[in-house]
C-alpha cells in the first residue's frame, strides 16, 4: 500500500466535494473554534501595540542567545528522544512478537499519566549530587566521584523524553498495528532488506501518526515550565515567565509568547506541506496484521529494552512517590482528597467528551473541505497546545472577564439591575479554556485515524444515501474507534495534569489534585505532594487501561 | 443536528450545577497566593469566632493580579494575599488595592513592613539569611551577604535560582543599600564562588550543603526549620548578618484590600484580626515564620535559632527595585 500521488487523491475528493460550496455548517463550526482559539492569541499579539523594547534590549544583551540555544537543544533532543523511544517501542509491541509483548504493549503507556514536573522532581531527588544514588556511589568510589550533572540539557532532555514518549508511542502504535508484516513483506518482495524496508516503507507509511505524536511532544516541550524550572534550565518559556513575574511586564511576556506561536504555526505548516502530496488510506479493512516473530537475542533484547524504559520512566518514579506517600500519609490525607479526586475526574471526563466531539466534527470538516482556508482554520484551532499554560490562561481570562463586565454594565444601564458575573467562575468557562488548550490532543489522533479511511468509502456511502452527520456517525465512527479512544485518553490525562488554567478559571472550592500538587510544590513541599501526585497517577491509569482493552483484542 | 443540541444541554446542565456556588451574600472573598494549607486554619478560626463566611481561591500572585485587573469593578475579591512584598507593591502600583487607614493595623504592623500609603500590610515576617555547614565552616568566618563573594568562599557557595522572587527582593534591597554598581559587583562575586549551578529551591540548597557539594548558602529560615524538624541532628546552622552590614533581609507575607471590594469593612476587620495577638501565632507558626506584631513572640522552635536585627528599609523598595534587580542578576550571569 505505497503512497498514491496527490492527483489521484484529488480526483477522489473532488467527486465528493464539488457541490459543497463555502461555507457549509462544518466550516462555520471550524471557524467558530478557530475564533475561540484566536481570542487568547489576539490578546497576545495585541500586546505588540506597546512593544516592551527595554526588556527586549535587555534580553538581547544578556540571555537571548543562551535561551535560543537551550530551547533549540531541548526541541532537538526531546524530538530525537521521543521518536527513538516512541517509534521504536511502538514497532516492537505493535508489529513484532516477543516475550512479554502483551504486557508491555499497555504498560509502556503508563508514563503518560505521570506529569512531566513530577518525573523531573523525582529524578532530581534520586540522581542529583545530594540524592541517594550519587551519595552511595561516593561511598563506594570515593568523595571525588561524580555522575554527569543531572541539572543540564542532557538531564532535561532525558526526563522529558521519558515523560513524553507515550504520545508518539500511542499514536504510532495504532499505525503499526494495522500495517504489520504486510508492508515489510511488500518491500521485501521488491528486493529491500528488512532494515531498508523499515526506513523506506514502514516509517513513511506511519508518518501522519508519527508526525502527530511528535507535534504534540514538541508543543508540550516548548510550553513546559514545570520541569525546566525544577532543573533551572533557561528556555524561551522561562524567559516569558521572567518577563512577567520578574519585570512585572505582561506585555513583554505576551510578545515573547506570540513568537512561540508563530514558530509552532510555522512548524505545523511545514510538516503539512511536506506530507501534502501523500495519502495514507488503508487498502483493506482487516485491522489486525500478522506479527513478526523475533528470535534469539533480538527476542530477549526487545524484552530487555521494554523493561528498561518501563522501569526508568514508570516503576522507579512510582516507587519513589509511594515511599514519600507512606512517610506523609498520616499527616496529609483527609476527606478533602476525595473531593479533589472527584473534581479531577469530573473535569477530565467532561473535557475529554467535549473536546473529542468537537475534534471529530472538525477533522471531518477537514476531510470534506480540503481548501486552503479550512486547512488554516484547523491549524489555528490546534495552536493552544503550544502556549505556556499560564500565559494562555490569562489570554483566555481577559476577554471573558471583559465580556462579563460588558454584560453587567449593559444590565445596569438597560434594565437597572445588578447582575453577578455570568461566566467567570463557572465550569463552562473552564471547559471552554480546556477546549482551547487541548484541541490538538483531540484532533491529532482522530485526524490521523481519518487518514486511514479511504475516500472510496465516503463515495460508496454517499451513493447509498448516507451523508453528513449520519455518514460520520454510521460509517466513520466505528472505523475511528482507535483514534477516538486515544484522543479521549490523551485529553483526560492532560486535563488531570493541567495546572495554570485550572488555577485561574476554577470556581471557588473546585480544587483538583493538580491544584493541590501546585500548592504543595510551590512551597517546596515535594514529599507531601507525593500523595496527590500518586493519586493523579493512579486515576490517570484508568483510561489507559480501558483504552488498551478497547483497542487490543489480540 | 442532534449532536449540537446534546452538547449544549450538557454544557447548560453543568452551568446550572455551578451557578449556586457563585452567589455571594455577606461573606468575604479572598484571592490568595498564600497556599490553602497555610490559610485554611486562619479562615476556620475566624469563621468560628465571628461567623463570617470566607471563600478563597489560590493561585500565583501574577495571575491573581491579572484576574483582579480584568474583573475591574465587578470583582468578587475583597482581599488580596501574597507571600512577597514585591508582589504587593506591584498590585498597589497597578491600582487594584485601596489605601486603608486603621489605627489597629498601624499599631500592630511596624512601619517598614507596610505600605506607607496603607495599600498593603505585612502579616508575617520571613527572614532570608545565611546557612552553613557546621562541619566545615566556623561562624566567625561569616559576616554579611556581600562577604559571601570573598575569595574564601570560592567554589563553596550554593544559591537558589535568581528567578525566585525571594532572591530578587534580596538583591533589590542590596541595591537600595549599596547602590546598583556595588551590588552588581557583589552578585558577580557570588556567581564566581558558586560550587554548582543555582538550585530550584532552598531545600535543595541545604541538601547539597549536607552532601558536601558546597559549604554556605542563602535560604529562608522556615525551609531550614522544616528540614530541622525532620532531622533534629542537622549539621547545618543559620548565621545572622549583623546590624552594621545592614541587618538580616526580611520579606513579608501580607495582604491588601482590593480597590473594588464589595465588603471593605469586613476585609479591614479580618486584616486587623490577622495582625492581632491571638491570630499572629496562628498565621506565622503554620509555616515557622515570624509574627510582625512586636508584642507577639515566635514559636519556640523558631526563637531557638537566635535573635537577629532585621533590615529596616521599607519593603516597598523591594517592589520598586525588583526589575532592576532581575536585570542586574541577568547581567552578572546569576541564573
Amino acid at each position: 500500500m505505497p503512497t498514491l500521488p496527490a492527483e489521484n487523491a484529488g480526483a477522489l475528493l473532488q467527486g465528493s466535494g464539488r457541490r459543497l460550496s463555502w461555507p457549509s455548517g462544518w466550516q462555520w463550526l471550524t471557524l467558530l473554534i478557530a475564533l475561540l482559539v484566536l481570542m487568547p492569541l489576539s490578546v497576545l499579539f495585541l500586546a505588540w501595540l506597546e512593544p516592551a523594547w527595554d526588556i527586549w534590549r535587555h534580553l538581547q544583551q544578556t540571555l537571548l542567545g543562551l535561551l535560543l540555544l537551550n530551547t533549540f537543544k531541548l526541541v532537538v533532543g526531546v524530538s530525537a528522544g521521543t521518536l527513538l523511544l516512541g517509534v521504536g517501542l511502538a514497532w516492537l509491541t505493535g508489529a513484532c512478537d516477543f516475550p512479554g509483548r502483551r504486557h508491555f504493549s499497555w504498560t509502556l503507556l503508563l508514563p503518560l499519566a505521570m506529569p512531566t514536573y513530577v518525573l523531573a522532581f523525582v529524578f532530581l531527588a534520586l540522581f542529583d549530587f545530594s540524592g541517594p544514588v550519587q551519595t552511595q556511589l561516593r561511598l563506594w568510589f570515593g568523595q571525588g566521584f561524580r555522575l554527569p550533572d543531572m541539572r543540564s540539557a542532557g538531564g532535561v532532555v532525558l526526563v522529558m523524553s521519558l515523560a513524553l514518549y507515550p504520545y508518539v508511542y500511542l499514536l504510532t502504535r495504532n499505525a503499526f498495528r494495522t500495517q504489520g508484516k504486510r508492508a515489510l513483506e511488500a518491500a521485501q518482495s521488491l528486493g529491500c532488506s528488512p532494515t531498508v524496508g523499515f526506513f523506506r516503507v514502514v516509517l513513511p507509511m506511519a508518518r501522519p501518526w508519527i508526525a502527530g505524536g511528535t507535534a504534540l511532544v514538541l508543543m508540550e516541550a516548548l510550553a513546559d515550565f514545570g520541569a525546566v524550572s525544577i532543573f533551572n534550565y533557561d528556555t524561551f518559556t522561562t524567559a516569558i515567565y521572567k518577563a512577567w513575574f520578574g519585570f512585572f511586564s505582561l506585555p513583554a511576556a505576551a510578545q515573547l509568547s506570540s513568537l512561540l506561536v508563530v514558530l509552532v504555526f510555522g512548524l505545523i505548516v511545514m510538516e503539512q506541506q511536506l506530507r501534502k502530496r501523500m495519502r495514507f488510506a488503508q487498502s483493506r479493512l482487516a485491522p489486525q496484521a500478522e506479527r513478526i516473530q523475533l528470535h534469539g537475542w533480538h527476542k530477549w533484547g526487545a524484552t530487555a529494552a521494554c523493561s528498561l524504559v518501563l522501569g526508568i520512566a514508570f516503576v522507579l518514579p512510582t516507587l519513589q512517590l509511594l515511599r514519600w506517600t507512606l512517610e506523609v500519609y498520616h499527616q496529609e490525607f483527609n476527606r478533602r482528597y476525595l473531593d479533589l479526586l472527584g473534581h479531577s475526574l469530573l473535569l477530565g471526563l467532561s473535557a475529554a467528551l467535549l473536546i473529542v466531539t468537537v475534534a471529530l466534527l472538525i477533522a471531518y470538516c477537514g476531510r470534506r473541505h480540503n481548501d486552503r482556508l479550512t486547512g488554516s482554520l484547523i491549524r489555528v484551532s490546534t495552536l493552544g497546545y503550544a502556549l505556556p499554560g499560564t500565559v494562555l490562561a490569562v489570554g483566555i481570562f481577559i476577554p471573558l472577564a471583559g465580556l462579563d463586565n460588558l454584560l453587567i454594565d449593559l444590565a445596569r444601564s438597560l434594565f437597572e439591575i445588578e447582575m453577578k458575573p455570568l461566566l467567570q467562575g463557572t465550569i463552562f468557562v473552564m471547559l471552554l479554556a480546556y477546549l482551547i488548550r487541548f484541541m490538538a490532543a483531540g484532533f491529532k489522533p482522530i485526524d490521523s485515524a481519518m487518514h486511514r479511511v479511504t475516500p472510496n468509502i465516503d463515495e460508496a456511502s454517499r451513493l447509498m444515501g448516507l451523508r453528513g452527520l449520519r455518514l460520520l456517525w454510521r460509517i466513520h465512527l466505528p472505523m475511528l474507534r482507535g483514534g477516538i479512544f486515544t484522543a479521549l485518553t490523551l485529553i483526560f490525562v492532560d486535563v488531570m495534569k493541567e495546572m495554570p488554567i485550572t488555577l485561574m478559571t476554577r470556581p471557588f472550592g473546585w480544587d483538583t489534585l493538580a491544584v493541590k500538587i501546585y500548592e504543595l510544590t510551590s512551597e517546596g513541599e515535594w514529599e507531601r505532594a507525593a500523595l496527590p501526585a500518586l493519586t493523579l497517577l493512579l486515576s490517570g491509569m484508568i483510561p489507559i487501561v480501558l483504552l488498551m482493552r478497547q483497542t487490543d483484542e489480540d | 443536528m442532534s449532536n449540537f443540541l446534546g452538547k449544549s444541554i450538557f454544557v447548560l446542565l453543568l452551568f446550572a450545577l455551578v451557578l449556586p456556588a457563585v452567589s455571594f451574600a455577606d461573606e468575604l472573598v479572598i484571592y490568595s497566593a498564600r497556599k490553602e494549607h497555610l490559610i485554611q486554619p486562619l479562615v476556620d478560626a475566624y469563621t468560628t469566632e465571628t461567623g463570617t463566611k470566607i471563600s478563597f481561591v489560590t493561585d500565583k500572585a501574577g495571575p491573581l493580579l491579572q484576574r483582579l485587573k480584568a474583573e475591574g469593578k465587578n470583582t468578587h475579591a475583597d482581599l488580596l494575599v501574597t507571600v512577597d512584598a514585591g508582589n504587593l507593591w506591584h498590585a498597589a502600583n497597578e491600582g487594584v488595592l485601596q489605601p486603608v487607614s486603621s489605627a489597629v493595623l498601624e499599631k500592630n504592623v511596624p512601619a517598614h513592613l507596610r505600605d506607607p500609603a496603607g495599600n498593603w500590610f505585612g502579616l508575617s515576617e520571613r527572614a532570608r539569611t545565611i546557612v552553613y555547614s557546621t562541619d566545615r565552616v566556623k561562624s566567625a568566618d561569616l559576616s554579611s551577604y556581600a562577604a559571601l563573594g570573598e575569595k574564601q568562599w570560592q567554589n563553596r557557595l550554593l544559591l537558589r535560582t535568581s528567578k525566585k522572587v525571594y532572591n530578587q527582593s534580596l538583591v533589590a534591597m542590596l541595591i537600595a543599600q549599596h547602590g546598583e554598581k556595588q551590588t552588581e559587583a557583589i552578585v558577580e562575586s557570588w556567581v564566581g564562588n558558586l560550587a554548582a549551578a543555582p538550585f530550584s529551591n532552598d531545600t535543595k540548597v541545604m541538601e547539597a550543603i549536607l552532601a558536601g557539594q558546597g559549604d554556605v548558602g542563602i535560604v529562608n529560615t522556615y525551609y531550614f526549620g522544616r528540614l530541622q524538624k525532620k532531622n533534629p541532628g542537622l549539621k547545618l546552622a543559620l548565621f545572622w548578618p549583623g546590624a552594621q552590614s545592614g541587618g538580616v533581609h526580611v520579606n513579608v507575607s501580607g495582604a491588601g484590600v482590593t480597590r473594588y471590594a464589595k465588603n471593605p469593612a469586613g476585609a479591614i476587620k479580618f486584616l486587623e484580626w490577622l495582625s492581632s495577638e491571638k491570630a499572629q501565632n496562628l498565621f506565622a507558626d503554620a509555616n515557622m515564620e515570624y509574627p510582625v506584631n512586636p508584642r507577639v513572640t515566635a514559636h519556640e522552635a523558631v526563637t531557638a535559632w537566635g535573635s537577629f536585627s532585621p533590615s529596616t528599609q521599607n519593603l516597598a523598595d523591594a517592589g520598586r527595585l525588583q526589575s532592576d534587580a532581575v536585570m542586574l542578576m541577568d547581567r552578572a550571569g546569576y541564573r
